[in-house]
């Protein structure tokens, strides 16, 4: 089991060490001047003179290319052009949006998908089953962007005034403040790496305000983050809900779940014991491979819902030429990906001893 | 004695025609309701996308400003006299202009398989065929592709080459489809790979081997018609992938220049007007969810077809 995960870490390596040559070369290709870019109308030789020196792109490539690897290995993921910040303190500021969001979405995937799945797979080719595989086919069918505004429309626009409104967009209502945790405990002169887990805690508005106990705030929060993520989550529900009920088909026509309904087992304990613990397998991959394309499906729901979190920021950045930006964003999208990805292939793992012998 | 001599009538045996591999998933595809529909509904997209600008009631570009100005500056509602679907802020009718769109996303099915299946199929083949270490390397590209995330990779794409020739190309949607083209092909690789080389284990190619046939000529004779069907289910179910991709570009305004939109484009023109003029969402919305839906019935459909085995599956 060990020399499988060593092999695994080691493979995920050497993809990283090529994903960050391709995000430095990327950045590169892309033609426009950041400079000119940056500061507009006052670009002119000298002050792109200047500008290149401080931000080193008046070195040559490899030698750029050095300095950001060795940068990357300090944890200094640069600053970005256009706001004169560290990226680190931008993503300390806008990462927790997006990981509540797309953690909420996943629950809602999972729990309701494998659910439906179930269900559909039991009652073979009843209406229910009928009716959640084309409720599944239509789900993977709507673009995340026209779920989202259709889910504006029917709960902000005609559901207005009723108890069933929600809120179109935005994180909190207008007039609420979220305490920082840093002040809550009194902690505002911590500095270094415990600081930016404080702040990065502080600033997932749902653990913060539980954890201080703002009730009202947790509510609220938890509110604004409803649509989006129904929105964000209903494709990867709809996968989920797909591959369950195939997955756990096919397991149900084996010959040990014949026994094990002739010993007399209860047809739950042969269901959700012997069935789909051996159903999940397939599973498991889909709700990988959702969670790393849940990131991208991100940037179209933070647009669509005025969220800013790190899709916003990867939009922003790539229509303003902020080289270090994408590179960062890019490499932590990539990060996240290839973690799940070895997540996933450790998971298998641990769930089929056969893998782990091959 | 009488001679009882009968002749037997002739034996009533339907003579069956043998069919092929072809000839049976054709059977097979047309007792399969949702994909009869989901393959009507394609051919409807794709008559929409060739003959769309003789029939449709308007250009696409076409402003009825004196309709606008009638109704006080604001787009016309759905079933407007002369507007079927009624118009934008701007007089343009939202039919003609959802018809011209059905031709940029039937453009876009057509561009990137076309893509896909030119840079897939070599890698996945030359994968499988030789194997050992040009196999490794060429995996190991595809694990770097794939894990940089794709959307990110189209948008800096499509921005960096905007100003060029071939950014400009087609209304600037050349540039949108190949880039979408060169993020899809890993997952054809994979399927390529994967097919040869169970392929590659058969009798059948170990003969041809024997009797001295070129490798060249085994790949493109014997291993790739046989890995043909899961291909063309990939490729038919790789087209809502790639039709999603370019709405989802456009809806972030990246792709066709205007006045030309694509559905996607149409649903972020319409979003200010979410309040009031809903069908400005709501008719591009369902436009899209309708060919996505229509090409997923339909590859659902030729995947059972073809490999009844499968049925059921994913």
């Amino acid at each position: 089991m060990l020399t499988f995960i060593a092999q695994r870490v080691a493979l995920s390596f050497l993809v990283l060490i090529g994903v960050v040559f391709v995000v430095f070369a990327v950045a590169r290709i892309l033609p426009g001047d950041p400079c000119v870019a940056a500061l507009q109308e006052r670009a002119n030789p000298e002050t792109c003179a200047d500008f290149n020196a401080r931000f080193g792109l008046d070195e040559p490539l490899p030698v750029q290319f050095g300095i950001f690897v060795s940068d990357l290995i300090h944890g200094d993921l640069g600053e970005s052009i256009r706001y004169g910040r560290p990226i680190s303190e931008m993503l300390i500021e806008r990462m927790p949006v997006t990981i509540e969001l797309t953690l909420l979405a996943m629950l809602w995937a999972t729990t309701v998908g494998i659910t439906l799945g179930v269900i559909s797979a039991t009652r073979r080719n009843s209406a229910t089953d009928v009716g959640t595989m084309i409720g599944a086919n239509i789900g993977v069918s709507t673009p995340v962007f026209v779920l989202g505004l259709l889910l504006i429309y029917l709960f902000a626009i005609v559901l207005k005034d009723t108890p069933f409104a929600l809120p179109p967009g935005g994180r909190l209502t207008s007039g609420l403040v979220i305490v920082p945790l840093a002040t809550s405990w009194g902690l505002e002169d911590l500095a270094g790496i415990p600081r930016v887990v404080i702040d990065f805690i502080s600033n997932m508005y749902l653990v913060n305000s539980l954890i201080t106990g703002q009730w009202e705030i947790f509510g609220d929060a938890f509110v604004h983050l409803l649509l989006p993520a129904l929105a964000l989550g209903t494709i990867p529900l709809a996968l989920i809900a797909r591959m369950t009920r195939s997955s756990l088909l096919e397991v149900l026509g084996l010959d040990y779940i014949r026994t094990a309904r002739a010993k007399g087992l209860a047809n739950r304990a042969v269901v959700m014991r012997h069935g789909l613990r051996n159903a999940i397998l397939p599973v498991v991959t889909v709700v990988g491979l959702s969670l790393g394309a849940l990131l991208s499906g991100a940037v179209l729901t933070e647009t669509v819902f005025g969220l800013t979190g790190l899709g916003k920021t990867i939009t922003d950045a790539i229509l303003g030429r902020d080289y270090p930006v994408i590179q960062a964003l890019t490499l932590i999208t990539a990060m996240i990906y290839l973690v799940i990805n070895l997540l996933v292939d450790i998971s298998y793992a641990f769930l089929d001893p056969r893998i782990r012998v091959q | 004695m009488a001679n009882r001599t009968e002749t037997l009538p002739a034996a009533t045996v339907e003579v069956r025609r043998s069919s092929g591999l072809w000839g049976d998933a054709f059977r097979r595809l047309r007792r399969n309701r949702l994909a009869i529909v989901g393959g009507v509904l394609v051919i409807l997209f794709v008559f929409i996308a060739i003959f769309g600008p003789y029939l449709a009631p308007w250009p696409y570009d076409y402003q009825d400003l004196d309709a606008v100005l009638a109704n006080g500056g604001l787009p016309l509602p759905a079933f407007s006299p002369g507007h079927f679907l009624g118009t934008d802020e701007l007089g343009r009718d939202l039919l003609s202009r959802l018809m011209d769109g059905a031709r940029i996303s039937m453009t876009v099915a057509l561009v990137v398989q076309f893509v896909v299946l030119v840079i897939g199929m070599p890698v996945g083949a030359a994968a499988a065929w030789f194997g050992g270490r040009t196999d490794s390397w060429l995996m190991r590209l595809t694990d770097v592709i794939y894990a940089y995330p794709d959307l990110l990779f189209i948008i800096l794409l499509s921005v960096a080459l905007k100003e060029t020739v071939f950014g400009k190309a087609l209304d600037g949607l050349l540039l949108v489809f190949v880039a979408i083209g060169l993020t899809s092909w890993v997952t054809m690789a994979r399927l390529v790979r994967g097919q040869l080389l169970s392929l590659k284990e058969t009798e059948f190619v170990e003969a041809a081997q024997a009797i001295g046939v070129p490798s060249k000529k085994i790949i493109s004779k014997h291993l790739l018609p046989n890995a043909l069907g899961p291909v063309i289910v990939a490729v038919t179910l790789g087209i809502p992938g790639a039709i999603l991709a370019e709405a989802t570009l456009a809806f972030i305004s990246i792709g066709a220049t205007p006045p030309r939109a694509s559905w996607g484009s149409l649903v972020a023109d319409g979003q200010p007007w979410l309040r009031s003029f809903p069908h400005l969402v709501i008719f591009p919305a369902l436009a899209i969810a309708t060919a996505l839906i229509s090409f997923t019935f339909l590859g659902d459909g030729l995947r059972d077809a073809l490999d009844p085995k499968l049925k059921g599956k994913q």
